[in-house]
């Protein structure tokens, strides 16, 4: 299975996966750390994370999957939703705990 | 003004900015794990421009790294973006 394979099951198996460095318990990261806790001020508590500093393949992969030089990257039932400042001002909108919220079902 | 902030500046003229603010953080960021593995600088930027009129914040936000392509791979370490059209800022 070619990495890209792998992203896109990840993405579409869980509905709300961030890929981020490090993780929401020890991020690696300042905008990991924040895309982390949006997440859980939204109510999702236990996101599903993937942390790229653990798998080099994915964090480049991920980078070509969503055509996005940055990491931390949120995906939503499958699609992606955006980087941290993204995040941040959907937060601030409510768009993205509704979102969130339908996702969740 | 830094070298790379220069560059990043030259860049965006690309996207015609009506305004643009610019702020190299990479001193306040400097040793942390990341930044000592990558060398690249930590940036905030606020660009307004027309182009970005009736574009999402994810297609705002591409349309800057395309025009950084190529500083984003090793320059840039980490780019804090606000695109706003006019009418926002």
């Amino acid at each position: 299975m070619s990495i890209q394979d792998t992203i896109r099951e990840q993405v579409t198996a869980h509905p709300v996966v961030l890929y981020m460095k490090g993780s929401p318990q020890f991020p690696m990261c300042g905008f990991s750390a924040n895309a982390a806790q949006i997440l859980k001020a939204c109510g999702v508590d236990k996101p599903f994370t993937v942390d790229v500093l653990q798998n080099p393949e994915i964090r480049q992969g991920i980078k070509e999957f969503a055509n996005w030089p940055t990491i931390p990257q949120l995906y939503i039932k499958g699609e992606f939703v955006g980087g941290s400042d993204i995040m941040r001002e959907m937060y601030e909108s409510g768009e993205l705990k509704q979102m969130l919220d339908t996702a969740k079902g | 003004m830094t070298p790379t902030a220069d560059l990043i500046k030259r860049r965006l003229e690309a996207l015609h900015p009506t305004a643009l603010h610019l702020v190299d953080d990479s001193a306040a960021h400097a040793g942390h794990a990341g930044a000592r593995e990558s060398g690249g600088g930590h940036f905030h930027l606020t660009i307004v421009s027309d182009a970005f009129q009736g574009k999402t914040l994810v297609a705002r936000h591409r349309m800057v790294y395309t025009a950084l392509a190529d500083l984003m791979q090793q320059k840039i370490h980490a780019l804090q973006i606000e695109a706003m059209t006019p009418d926002q800022f």
